[in-house]
């Protein structure tokens, strides 16, 4: 934790991204009890959501092999969300998709899985042989959930919704370039966001003014694959396997909510080369890197 | 969230329609019953503002008013601080001062009484028809309470404290030590306490005989015949008390405790400044004479809460049955909700409920003619009676993180007649009269 002119910064690691909170206040103990109160939010959602973590629910899930799995209101609360998700993009999103890294290895060389393999690993995918209600939850067996692209952002709003209830003094809390405020700044200012693709040679920097709400990004910066001049995005059809074509390499999407921004930046990139035109008729703020 | 999904089915044209100007709405619905129906699970978590190494500072300010009687402010404050191993260090001071009139145990008669003030150096009246009050009634008590708390084992926490109170006339030590075992995966717990007071009373006018009538006030100086009214100056109480307790984590929303507890209190029981109407035939007082209480009282309660979390609210009951061998035997309902608003703004309604039977001793008044019992008291807090508080508090998180909230309570006690008759011209008379009373509280956290 460090002091600032107009607050106090701290910062924080979880869920493998570098994480900070800003807040504008001079109480130096409220600013802690809120690093300390926040941090502890983040670690408790990754400790249950990660799939990298063997003692986390979600790897529980993964192992059940068929059996049903006990699953709390929040769990029960996500999966409805992931069910809408998979709804809307007419199961292009999908959280059973995870798998398909078996087949795709995004470490930007030429390393295209033959087609019959994708085929193969397709046969794990596909969310509606899922079933849940508010209590348990069934997962097929070599099925997996994967709760990477709705985790982070959903954890940035609970840390603003755990700041509200706290505070009122603006702060914003960005967990590796997915990004909330609970307020705009002091005298009604608007916070600078450096939004920042660390993995893009060029080390593009765009700054966004952000009154209020949130702000997420989905790119794929270093994590694609080059084959016979053609790109191929990490952002995989959950319904056939392959990658999305001309994905732009990165979206950031702003909406009152980060969860929202996050599934609209990753849904418009679903759209391939219409992306833009996507997010222009949805009229949803954005910013595209090609 | 099944609206959504409904939507999304039902609606054929919305296939492969990604584009479809819903998408935002459809996700904002989305989302917003995905924090909705998670908020419980964060307000279970409450924020722990005890964290390491730091104080946290409690305060409060209370105000008590019964109508036409005592009335009383009080101010609390503590602090608590947690150290880097859980431990737990609680410093309470409270203050109060009461003021106002206090029944002294005679009866209502249909003349004006004179009654000589405890001290003996003066005397007040009682008009007709009026309950008689003791207006003499005010004291300044401060408080000292210590609390350290530690785990001593792994599941084992123990607790031990000190307390200190000083008023005018009184002076209370105490100590306590108490255990708890964590087992069931800290779903349950058992513990343990004990508690041991040593209070000294030394009252204004000293100690009364037992069943004395009450001496003529003196205004000259000459305190002979108030003196031979007297057994000394002043006497000691001792209170030791045991206490088992037992939690248990129902499930998530769930919580409840089990207490017993068996109290001995030995030593000067009788109020000194309470006395007895001696009256004859008619209904008319002949003497007033002072009471007096058995050497010991031993008290057993057992105690059942339930706090219930609700998707938003939380639901607090207790019941308390208390019996000893002075024959009260009391009941005790108390309940709270806790139901929060926008902004870490709650309300909390309140509602208790208390009904108490008579000490065997206790009686209204004393009969002319009758032998003296061994022992008797007048005084209506060991009578029979019903009383409920209804309040409602209000609580707020300021800018800054800190706490503040308001209370406002009313306080209504019936005592009630426990068989006894009355004869002659108190037939007339309001013997049981019903005290009410206005608790207002601020208090603030930081």
């Amino acid at each position: 934790m460090s002091e600032r002119e107009d607050g106090f910064y701290i910062a924080f690691v979880a869920m493998a991204s570098p994480c900070e909170i800003i807040i504008e206040t001079v109480k130096r103990s409220l600013a802690k009890t809120i690093g300390e109160q926040v941090s502890k939010e983040v670690w408790r959602i990754e400790d249950k959501y990660s799939r990298y973590n063997p003692n986390s629910l979600c790897s529980e899930i993964n192992r059940s092999n068929n059996k049903p799995v006990t699953i709390d209101d929040e769990t029960f609360a996500l999966l409805n969300f992931a069910d809408t998700c998979y709804q809307l993009s007419e199961g292009v999103f999908d959280i059973t998709s995870g798998v398909l890294r078996k087949a795709w290895c995004f470490d930007c060389t030429d390393n295209i899985p033959d087609s019959a393999t994708v085929t193969q690993v397709l046969k794990n995918v596909g969310w509606q042989k899922v079933t849940y209600d508010n209590l348990q939850i069934t997962l097929p067996a070599e099925m997996e959930l994967d709760f990477g692209g709705i985790a982070k952002e959903y954890a940035v709003d609970r840390a603003i919704l755990l700041i509200k209830s706290l505070t009122q003094f603006p702060a914003l809390v960005n967990l590796g370039g997915d990004l909330a405020t609970n307020s705009a700044r002091k005298n009604n200012q608007p916070w600078q966001v450096g939004v920042q693709h660390p993995g893009f040679e060029e080390k593009t920097t765009m700054v966004v003014s952000l009154f209020k709400g949130a702000l997420a990004t989905s790119g794929d910066a270093k994590r694609y694959l080059l084959k016979d001049g053609r790109r191929y995005s990490h952002i995989l059809n959950a319904k056939t396997g392959w990658p999305i074509e001309n994905a732009p390499r990165a979206i950031t999407v702003s909406a009152p909510q980060c969860i929202q921004a996050g599934i609209l930046a990753t849904l418009s990139q679903m759209q391939g080369n219409n992306a833009e035109q996507f997010l222009t008729e949805q009229d949803i703020k954005h910013w595209v890197i090609r | 969230m099944a609206e959504v999904v409904a939507v999304t089915n039902g609606d054929d044209s919305m296939k492969n329609k990604i584009h479809n100007k819903n998408l935002k709405a459809a996700l904002t619905l989305a989302t917003t019953a995905l924090f909705a129906s998670v908020h419980a699970s964060s307000a279970a978590v409450p924020p722990d503002s005890s964290n390491e190494d730091s104080w946290a500072f409690d305060s409060a300010f209370l105000y008590y008013s019964e109508a036409d009687r005592v009335s009383a402010a009080e101010a609390i404050f503590s602090a608590k601080k947690t150290f880097n191993d859980d431990s737990i260090l609680n410093l309470k001071l409270t203050v109060d001062t009461l003021s106002g009139a206090s029944a002294n145990g005679a009866i209502a008669q249909p003349n004006v009484q004179t009654f000589t003030r405890p001290s003996g150096k003066g005397d007040y009246d009682i008009n007709t028809g009026d309950t008689p009050l003791d207006d003499t009634f005010k004291d300044t008590r401060v408080q000292l309470n210590a609390q350290w708390t530690q785990a001593l084992a792994q599941n084992y926490t123990g607790s031990f404290g000190a307390h200190l109170s000083k008023e005018y006339d009184y002076l209370s030590l105490g100590i306590n030590g108490n255990i708890a075992y964590d087992f069931n995966k800290k779903n349950s717990t058992l513990s343990f306490g004990l508690s041991h007071f040593q209070d000294t009373f030394e009252p204004e006018g000293g100690l009364p005989k037992p069943f004395i009538s009450m001496p003529l006030a003196y205004h000259d100086g000459d305190d002979s015949l108030h003196n031979v009214t007297r057994q000394g100056s002043d006497d000691d109480k001792t209170t030791t008390d045991v206490m088992v307790g037992f939690t248990q984590v129902i499930n998530r929303r769930m919580v409840t405790q089990f207490n017993y507890s068996h109290s001995i209190v030995a030593g000067y029981l009788t109020d000194p400044f309470k006395i007895l109407t001696l009256i004859n035939i008619n209904g008319i007082a002949q003497d007033y004479l002072y009471e007096n209480r058995p050497d010991e009282r031993i008290k057993q309660s057992v105690f059942a809460q339930t706090k219930y979390h609700f998707d938003e609210i939380i639901l607090d009951v207790s019941y308390r049955y208390m019996w000893d061998d002075w024959q009260i035997d009391s009941h005790t309902v108390d309940s709270r909700f806790y139901i929060p608003l926008e902004n870490g703004r709650y309300l909390e309604p309140h509602l208790r409920i208390y009904q108490q039977t008579a000490a065997k001793f206790y009686q209204p008044f004393l009969m002319q003619g009758e032998a003296l019992p061994e022992f008797a008291s007048a005084d209506y807090r060991i009578g029979e009676m019903t009383t409920f508080t209804i309040g409602l508090k209000y609580g707020m998180k300021l800018s800054d993180g800190n706490d503040l909230a308001f209370r406002l309570e009313y306080y209504r006690q019936d005592p009630e007649s426990s068989g006894h008759d009355a004869p002659g011209e108190l037939a007339d008379l309001e013997l049981y009269e019903s005290i009410e009373a206005i608790i207002a509280q601020v208090s603030y956290s930081f």
